[in-house]
């Protein structure tokens, strides 16, 4: 897989680590959220089979964070 | 290695749906079928189908490979999965189907001091657990296993190993139809290429899915999918904190018996046995990424072989003759999720991850449980959705494997 860092092109996908789903947001207010919003924050993220938005890092590479979406059956990216 | 088992005239039959049944479950994989099975022999709960998108056992049931243990670290861990090897112990008799389930023994090597205290605490663990678990030092491993390369001059030189000698594989397509078999003969319905695509609920209770094959009414709905878990989950709205990825594993040609046991080592990430074809199996880490694609990057696949070439030299004129992934589910604690849902009447079990063939008669035994009395069995209760609101996970990543 081709992963397209946005400041070094094409690059094999080994060069990366995956960050999961993107967008994950900190709840606000975070000494008043209930047990159940914790879990949500911490455990539960999107698993969409389909677009799926992302963050990678090109650890052997620029070291900088990105978000892609990428089809999680076809592979496809395409940049956010 | 033992002669192919001459195939049963008779399977199963390929009945069309009917309109309604006592329980549905979700996804003909190995888990789904031991549950119809234990629902019939256990219950008496005959009422069943068991709808799967596909053909039967075509999934991760297909793509596995075949590893069978118990010597896992937590209490719970240990209790599920040494009930699943009891029950594995006897199947083929219960199920008058030879499974060649062959306890050759389940070695895991040891490469640094890191893993030897992680390695002898849980055979400890396992001892206290009545679960056999030997340590063996370098000599023993060469003794148990000749073929491992236990030279001091590699890059992770083996120090040491634990072994589970009543751990082993079996033929997992075997287990699959034995299962099939043994439930349709009780009266359950196995129904191929029948997606669901849709549930009918009545406020918050499930009564029934839809398909591609109409409307199937149902008293108990039980989702079985695997790596599309979270597909079904959120046609319903139930949330699930899994992720799927590729697992991907590998077969050689087949070759003259060389590898007596199941080898794995977790420090240089590689696990590989001898079928009873002739072939070695191997797999290793799941690919970093979400997917469904069954498909997984060739780097995953070099790193596995080079781990397995300096482990077992003999190996480097081997050919690999195909590659292949499944779609692994996996939960935060790597341990399963079986049970109940915010949804009345609709049952959950997933979360298997990497490690799921092992359990298939344990995991549809708990199961049929939970599902007949609507409350869950007593080795499933830590298993519970809940746990992650609690935060009272079982944390298996370590004493799993990275991969189990």
């Amino acid at each position: 897989m081709l992963i397209p860092c946005p400041w070094c092109g094409d690059r094999e996908d080994i060069e990366f680590k995956y960050g999961g789903s993107a967008d994950v947001a900190y709840p606000r207010d975070a000494d008043a959220v209930d047990d159940a919003t914790w879990a949500r924050f911490v455990f539960f993220r999107p698993n969409p089979k389909g677009q799926m938005t992302e963050r990678w890092v090109h650890t052997a590479g620029c070291r900088r964070w990105f978000t892609l979406v990428r089809d999680t059956v076809t592979h496809q990216i395409t940049t956010a | 290695m033992a002669e192919p088992h001459p195939h049963p005239d008779h399977l199963w039959r390929n009945p069309e749906p009917r309109r309604s049944y006592e329980v549905v479950i979700v996804g003909a994989g190995g888990h789904g079928l031991a549950t119809a099975y234990y629902l019939a022999k256990n219950h008496g709960i005959t009422d069943v189908a068991v709808l799967e998108r596909g053909w039967l056992a075509g999934g991760n049931m297909a793509r596995n490979t075949t590893v069978i243990r118990s010597n896992y670290l937590w209490d719970e861990s240990a209790a599920i999965y040494e009930h699943s090897l009891k029950l594995w112990e006897h199947l083929a008799e219960e199920l008058e189907y030879d499974i060649l389930f062959s306890q050759r023994g389940v070695l895991s090597l040891v490469h640094s001091q890191g893993d030897r205290r992680e390695g002898m605490r849980r055979v400890n663990a396992n001892r206290l657990s009545g679960i056999d678990a030997e340590w063996l030092t370098p000599a023993e491993v060469k003794a148990f296993c000749p073929i491992v390369n236990i030279s001091p001059d590699v890059r992770y030189p083996v120090i040491g190993g634990t072994l589970q000698r009543r751990g082993g594989i079996a033929k997992h397509d075997y287990v699959a139809w034995a299962f099939a078999r043994k439930a349709d003969e009780m009266g359950v319905d196995l129904i191929q290429n029948c997606e669901v695509s849709g549930f009918d609920l009545d406020g918050g209770r499930v009564r029934g899915v839809h398909t591609n094959r109409g409307l199937i009414a149902a008293n108990k709905v039980a989702l079985c999918a695997a790596g599309h878990s979270t597909v079904l989950a959120d046609m319903v709205g139930l949330d699930l904190p899994i992720q799927s990825h590729p697992l991907q594993a590998l077969v050689s040609e087949l070759l003259e018996p060389v590898l007596n046991c199941v080898v794995m080592s977790n420090a240089v990430h590689v696990y590989v046995s001898q079928a009873h074809k002739g072939e070695l199996v191997m797999g290793a880490g799941m690919d970093p990424y979400n997917s469904y694609a069954q498909r997984g990057s060739p780097h995953v696949i070099e790193d596995q072989l080079a781990a397995a070439c300096e482990l077992f030299p003999i190996f480097s004129r081997a050919h690999v003759l195909r590659t292949w992934a499944g779609i692994v589910d996996v939960a935060p604690d790597a341990s399963p999720i079986l049970g109940l849902t915010p949804i009345e009447n609709l049952f959950i079990n997933c979360g298997w991850g990497t490690g799921g063939f092992k359990a298939t008669p344990g995991a549809g035994w708990v199961y049929a449980h939970t599902i007949a009395h609507g409350e869950p069995h007593p080795l499933s209760e830590p298993y519970a959705l809940e746990r992650f609101t609690t935060g009272a996970l079982i944390d298996e990543h370590g004493a799993a494997g990275v991969t189990h």
